[in-house]
């Protein structure tokens, strides 16, 4: 997939999963923030790029991915190929 | 002790989502009950069902919280949501009194099994999602409107299968008259997709019809009865002390003057006779009530060959001399289960306080065995001002409720 593919995707993925508009899911968003995440809707958030991308993202690492743009490049990342 | 009054009702029935939606179906003695080409296809034995509509709590709850709500909780939001504004009783008012709940519910079949199936495919836990075990638990009407609505009184659920609804109104009206809780939340909830009652249909217990006439298949007492019809939804009372009550200048609706029980201690899916007539006794000695100040007698009557038998038999021992009307709104909504002890009082509340009672649909001809009481097949005006409401459920747990108009 292309990175630009992998973005359409997320968004749509996610913004449908938690019921916001995609417009708002910009790359710079913080993305706890726009999805209105609490620690049980992360749960949610993780198991659902894991079940589209088969990437597994360890707490420490979650930490790590503040807006969109962090999101999109760990999937690139770490996607099986 | 402390008088016991409702000052607030809310339905999501199968019959309308409205208290007026619901007297009138009642008064016309219109059936919620359909065919389900769905639940043939999976292999149900018996084809028919209550027609519950699917709310939509979009509106009214975000992503975060809903997410926590099987079915039987939104069922459950909407009639409390009603059953408080109905009461006049807003959040400022919860936040700063001690409010509790006392909710029936005795099964979460579907969301169980969602989140299973999804943890089997997938060999993940995570893959269940975050709201499955709250979504999976019997408490979880409890659990999802205690906090949605900031209840902080008393918060449990009460599980007695088919007497849910009944046992958790007389637990919250006993916990009002010792003086233990000011006003609790209580009702009955009923998730009404197939998953719930596939077994039960495995049983055989489900009515069957040659002409596949589903508004006929609900027919309690009739001699050509032959098997209950599954329903759902969920229903609240707002129970309250008189004091409180008045203090509030909330509307006072009627009182919760009696409430029996017992256990059969017999079969764990046939009654027997002396249990049921006991929960009756008890009730008529807690409330202090003479037989003959009964104007009305909503039976839990299942549409069962032989429930129907057994419980005609009871009533008759206490009723049969007065001749007091006895009729089954199963007839018309089906076996709303956790929820029939909740849902009946409101659809005995709403008759008595309209000045009629609604016929046993599809009531034609007793057997021998229920020719003993007097069931009306028809809708007939009558002013009454006090009935007494039965749920039986399976492991013989019996539950008897009297309200008296005021």
């Amino acid at each position: 997939m292309t990175k630009n593919e992998i973005i359409e995707q997320v968004n749509e993925l996610l913004a449908n999963e938690f019921e916001v508009e995609v417009t708002d899911i910009t790359p710079e968003a913080n993305v706890k923030e726009t999805l209105m995440l609490d620690s049980l809707s992360l749960v949610d958030m993780v198991a659902l790029l894991q079940a589209n991308y088969k990437i597994t993202i360890p707490v420490n690492e979650l930490h790590q991915i503040q807006s969109f743009d962090d999101l999109y490049n760990y999937i690139e990342q770490h996607m099986p190929a | 002790m402390n008088r016991v009054v409702i000052t607030g009702m809310g339905i999501w029935s199968c019959l309308g989502v409205t208290l007026d939606e619901v007297r009138q179906s009642l008064y016309e003695g219109k059936s919620g009950i359909i065919k389900s080409q769905e639940r043939v296809d999976a292999g149900f034995r018996s084809p028919f069902t209550a027609n519950v509509p699917r709310p939509d709590l979009k509106p009214f709850i975000g992503r975060n919280q809903r997410q926590f709500m099987p079915e039987e909780a939104q069922y459950a939001y909407m009639a409390t949501k009603d059953a408080l504004e109905a009461a006049r009783m807003d959040m400022d008012y919860i936040d700063s009194h001690e409010v509790g709940i006392i909710y029936g519910n005795d099964s979460v079949a579907e969301a169980t099994m969602i989140a299973l199936d999804k943890f089997r495919n997938l060999g993940s836990t995570a893959a269940c999602g975050s709201g499955a075990i709250f979504q999976s638990m019997n408490s979880t009407v409890t659990m999802n409107l205690a906090c949605l609505f900031h209840l902080k009184g008393i918060n449990l659920t009460a599980s007695a299968a088919c007497a849910s609804g009944s046992q958790s109104i007389g637990l919250g009206a006993l916990l009002i008259r010792n003086g233990l809780q000011e006003c609790v939340v209580c009702g009955g909830a009923q998730e009404a997709n197939m998953y719930g009652v596939a077994s039960f249909d495995g049983i055989q217990s489900f009515a069957l019809r040659d002409d596949n006439d589903a508004t006929k298949a609900s027919r309690p007492f009739d001699r050509d009865r032959n098997g209950l019809v599954p329903g759902g939804g969920a229903a609240t009372v707002i129970l309250e002390s008189y004091e409180s009550a008045v203090r509030r200048g909330a509307p006072i609706l009627a009182e919760i003057v009696g409430w029996g029980f017992s256990g059969n201690g017999d079969h764990i899916s046939t009654p027997n006779v002396a249990g049921p007539a006991r929960s009756l006794e008890l009730c008529l000695k807690d409330a202090g009530v003479n037989p003959k100040e009964i104007g009305y007698v909503n039976a839990h009557a299942t549409s069962t060959k032989i429930g129907d038998a057994r419980e005609a038999q009871a009533i008759a021992q206490f009723f049969g001399e007065c001749n007091v009307p006895v009729t089954s709104t199963k007839s018309q909504t089906g076996h709303e289960m956790w929820m029939a002890g909740a849902s009946e009082i409101i659809y005995s509340m709403l008759m008595m306080k309209n000045g009629f009672i609604a016929g046993n649909v599809n009531f034609e001809y007793p057997d021998e065995e229920t020719a003993c009481i007097n069931v009306l097949g028809e809708t007939k005006e009558i002013a009454f001002d006090q009935f007494l409401s039965n749920s039986f459920g399976f492991g013989g747990t019996n539950s008897t409720l009297i309200v008296k108009n005021l």
